[in-house]
């Protein structure tokens, strides 16, 4: 997993990386913020376990902590950017406070709002998100910047100790658009029925 | 003799409780509101709910999405100016036709004392029908359960953002000892 390759800034590829997390991901379900990391998880498989969000800027956090909830013995990670994040930063608390161990959240950090533009977010100018993740409470919080450090990432997320929070610092050069479905009734069934089987659809 | 109505007056955040249980919800996602708080102590006794206090009420928007992704019934309780906190966010149970109920204590009602409760409160039924959500009024007591039990209902059997609101008048307006 070493074989994540730099752009040019000299930080991991996102595609490559997330693509690395995603690898034999066993019963893992996988959200994907609004922006670049839904395309991001979406290339590394369009399955129904992925949860690719084409809205609800600042929610991920929160949709993950309600999935974790719900289904404790299933590992989830939410793969979201570091706009999205800072925009439902709050959920840091909430989620600190609950303590879901089967919750992992990993932003995708490339200091910058991809999707609209590039513009600047504040982690360019040295807001610290694991800071702020280890204040509200989430033990196991991680900055990461070397490929080396990705192997143990995904093993965490797979361990169940968590919460897990990692700050990934990625490059900022963005990547072909690979879309999900766009009708999200679609997205939450097949969701449901990947987990609760075709029961799902009588709850 | 107790009738019916006083029975109400008295038990309504216990009726709605009795509710919770009857449809299984597993999840409670609050901000506190003065209105709710025998019905948030109630849960929060209950080992079978797990209750998160939320920083903003959209917060509870995301977590009740993705407590149904795992099969989880949630509620999210609140006061009307918590509402708009969560426009945008009723964009994901509207997009993806998943079950939002909502139960919601009324400020800038009936007597309100505090200004800045006003322009929210008196927006709020508009605010949430403009989000596609289907919004039922409980005025008195006695009206408040049949109301949180359609919400209840209508959220899961038909796949959509839901709400009640509790009137001031049977909450009782705050009046800061004037
Ligand atoms: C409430 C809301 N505000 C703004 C937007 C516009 N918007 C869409 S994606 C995005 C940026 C996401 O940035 P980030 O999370 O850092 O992800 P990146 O694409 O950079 O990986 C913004 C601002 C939106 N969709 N919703």
């Amino acid at each position: 997993m070493t074989d994540i390759p730099l752009g040019a800034s000299g930080r991991m590829k996102r595609r490559d990386l997330v693509k690395a997390l995603l690898a034999d991901r066993g019963k893992l379900l996988a959200i994907g913020g609004l922006g670049a990391p839904a395309w991001d998880i979406t290339a590394a498989g369009d399955v129904p376990e992925n949860m690719p969000l084409w809205g609800g800027m600042g929610g991920a956090a929160m949709m993950g902590l309600g999935l974790a909830l719900a289904q404790p013995d299933r590992p989830v990670a939410v793969i979201t950017g570091d706009g999205e994040m800072l925009m439902g930063i709050g959920s840091l608390a909430t989620i600190g406070v609950k303590q879901p161990r089967n919750l992992a959240i990993i932003v995708l950090d490339n200091e910058h709002y991809g999707e609209t533009g590039m513009q600047e977010t504040a982690t360019r100018h040295g807001v610290d998100l694991a800071t702020m993740a280890k204040g509200a409470g989430i033990a196991d919080t991680r900055l990461v910047t070397q490929p080396e450090e990705v192997a143990a990432l995904r093993a965490a997320i797979h361990a169940g100790a968590g919460p897990l929070f990692a700050q990934v610092k990625i490059d900022e050069s963005s990547e072909p658009l690979v879309l999900p479905p766009r009708e999200a009734s679609i997205l939450q069934a097949r969701m449901r029925e990947a987990i609760l089987g075709k029961a799902a659809h009588l709850q | 003799m107790p009738d019916a109505a006083t029975d109400a007056a008295r038990d309504w955040p216990d009726q709605i409780y009795a509710l919770l249980k009857e449809h299984d919800i597993r999840q409670v996602a609050l901000v506190p509101d003065a209105g709710h708080s025998r019905l948030i102590k109630r849960c929060l006794a209950d080992n079978d709910m797990k209750v998160a206090t939320l920083t903003t009420e959209e917060e509870g928007i995301a977590m009740l999405f993705g407590a149904w992704l795992g099969g989880e019934k949630g509620v999210l309780l609140m006061q009307s100016s918590g509402v708009g906190n969560c426009i945008n966010m009723l964009s994901v149970p509207i997009s993806h036709r998943t079950p939002c109920p909502m139960i919601v204590t009324m400020r800038g009602d009936y007597g309100e004392f505090n200004p800045f409760q006003v322009p929210m409160g008196n927006a709020t039924q508009t605010v949430l029908e403009a989000m596609g959500t289907l919004v039922k009024r409980a005025d008195a007591p006695e009206d408040v359960a049949p109301t949180v039990n359609a919400t209840l209902r209508l959220a899961f059997n038909t796949y959509r953002p839901t709400a009640t609101l509790i009137g001031q008048r049977v909450i009782g307006a705050k009046t800061f000892g004037k």
